[in-house]
């Protein structure tokens, strides 16, 4: 199979019936809940704010990830991509492919919402959209490479939460950290975004290729 | 050179063994039907064969391109039949989907097909793969008669044309000079 079609098929997917707008709009209710948790002092949400996009994107990459890997197991779909001998680890690549393009530049339009909610500053909001831009990837591919993992298992979404969550903390950490403007957090979350691109393909694949056995 | 043979080949499931020592060799415009009660090991030899699962034991050889007829149908449901093949087969769908008498199914979804309406679009994907080496897990699951009759003569085509079957089934699928894999 060409990579191309096997993003398109998956984004097409993902997007089909609205499914993209719900990291979104979980993304937003997050965001709007809290100011109400913290208080209406502007000047706090405003210093928390950046930090706060960043703990809501982290949980908008892991909502659809029970649909990402799992359903195209049972359907066989992965058994027929293995004959026609595609490497596995090239279908996890595009499923991170079309999870980022699924998630990712809504997300980021959001955000802009949100900063407004947290009355962020312009400077501090583009640090926020640079940082979403640097960090997604390594966030979708975590949910792939979770999504793998967890296929076929009964309450998948709960333990998917629990593998993939602390192991996104790298990117929680120099994301929000680079809302300072140190260049040093940009550069480390660039890192661990990449690493986490470059390791996902293969781990999914690994974990998918056990959960035929 | 189209083949598929198994040596010695063990298959061991959840601690269990479901079928040692099998071997048998196919060459070009040969078949083989498994048969057997329910649960001796049939789908797995079928996946075994395609590659999927790793015996226990033993050597599979396999030369050609496979295509695989799995429980599962592989389609996505919310798009039309045409499209949800296309993605597998291209522009060869027009013609396995005549091949398979679901021509005038080709835009209906594939959520509102009936079971062996998927079985036949099934087929229809290993019809129109163009691969050497066919394996059919339980083909005639689902099919009227005329179905049955149908696939009997696309595997005769399909060996008559140089091609290798291997038909795992508990019900009766004609299949003329094959060899025989009883397990169980």
């Amino acid at each position: 199979m060409r990579f191309g079609a096997i993003v398109a098929r998956d984004l097409r997917r993902a997007w089909s019936g609205g499914g993209a707008w719900w990291p979104v709009a979980f993304f937003l209710l997050v965001a709007c809940l809290f100011p109400f948790a913290a208080g209406p002092d502007a000047a706090l949400l405003a210093r928390i704010g950046g930090g706060v996009i960043w703990a809501a994107a982290l949980l908008a990459a892991l909502l659809p990830v029970e649909r990402l890997v799992g359903p195209d197991v049972e359907a066989g779909v992965i058994d027929q991509y293995a004959v026609r001998g595609t490497p596995l680890a090239l279908v996890a690549f595009a499923k991170i492919v079309a999870h980022w393009l699924g998630f990712a530049p809504p997300l980021m339009l959001a955000a802009v919402v949100a900063g407004g909610l947290f009355d962020l500053s312009a400077a501090t909001l583009a640090r926020v959209e640079w940082g979403l831009l640097i960090g997604t990837p390594g966030l979708a591919a975590l949910a792939v490479a979770t999504a793998a993992l967890v296929a076929g298992l009964r309450g998948g979404g709960a333990v998917a939460g629990l593998v993939m969550l602390p192991l996104a903390i790298p990117l929680l950490i120099f994301g929000a950290g680079s809302l300072d403007g140190g260049a040093g957090a940009v550069k480390l979350l660039a890192a661990v975004s990449l690493l986490l691109t470059a390791g996902a393909p293969w781990i999914a694949a690994a974990a998918i290729r056990v959960g035929m056995d | 050179m189209t083949r598929l043979a198994f040596d010695d080949v063990a298959c061991l499931r959840g601690g269990r063994v479901l079928f040692e020592g099998l071997g048998f060799a196919l060459a070009p415009g040969e078949a083989a039907l498994v048969t057997g009660p329910n649960g001796v090991g049939k789908s797995s030899l079928v996946r075994i064969a395609a590659g999927l699962l790793r015996p226990a034991a033993g050597e599979v050889t396999r030369e050609g391109a496979v295509a695989l007829l799995g429980e599962a149908h592989a389609l996505d449901p919310e798009w039309s039949l045409r499209h949800a093949l296309g993605y597998w087969i291209g522009d060869r769908t027009a013609t396995a989907l005549a091949a398979l008498g679901l021509a005038h199914l080709a835009e209906v979804p594939v959520r509102v097909l009936s079971t062996g309406q998927r079985r036949r679009a099934g087929l229809a994907r290993v019809v129109g793969s163009n691969a050497a080496i066919w394996l059919l897990d339980e083909p005639a699951n689902g099919l009227d008669d005329d179905g049955v009759a149908l696939l009997e003569r696309l595997i005769a085509a399909h060996r008559g044309a140089g091609g290798i079957a291997v038909v795992a089934t508990h019900t009766t699928v004609a299949l003329p000079g094959a060899q025989p894999v009883r397990l169980g």
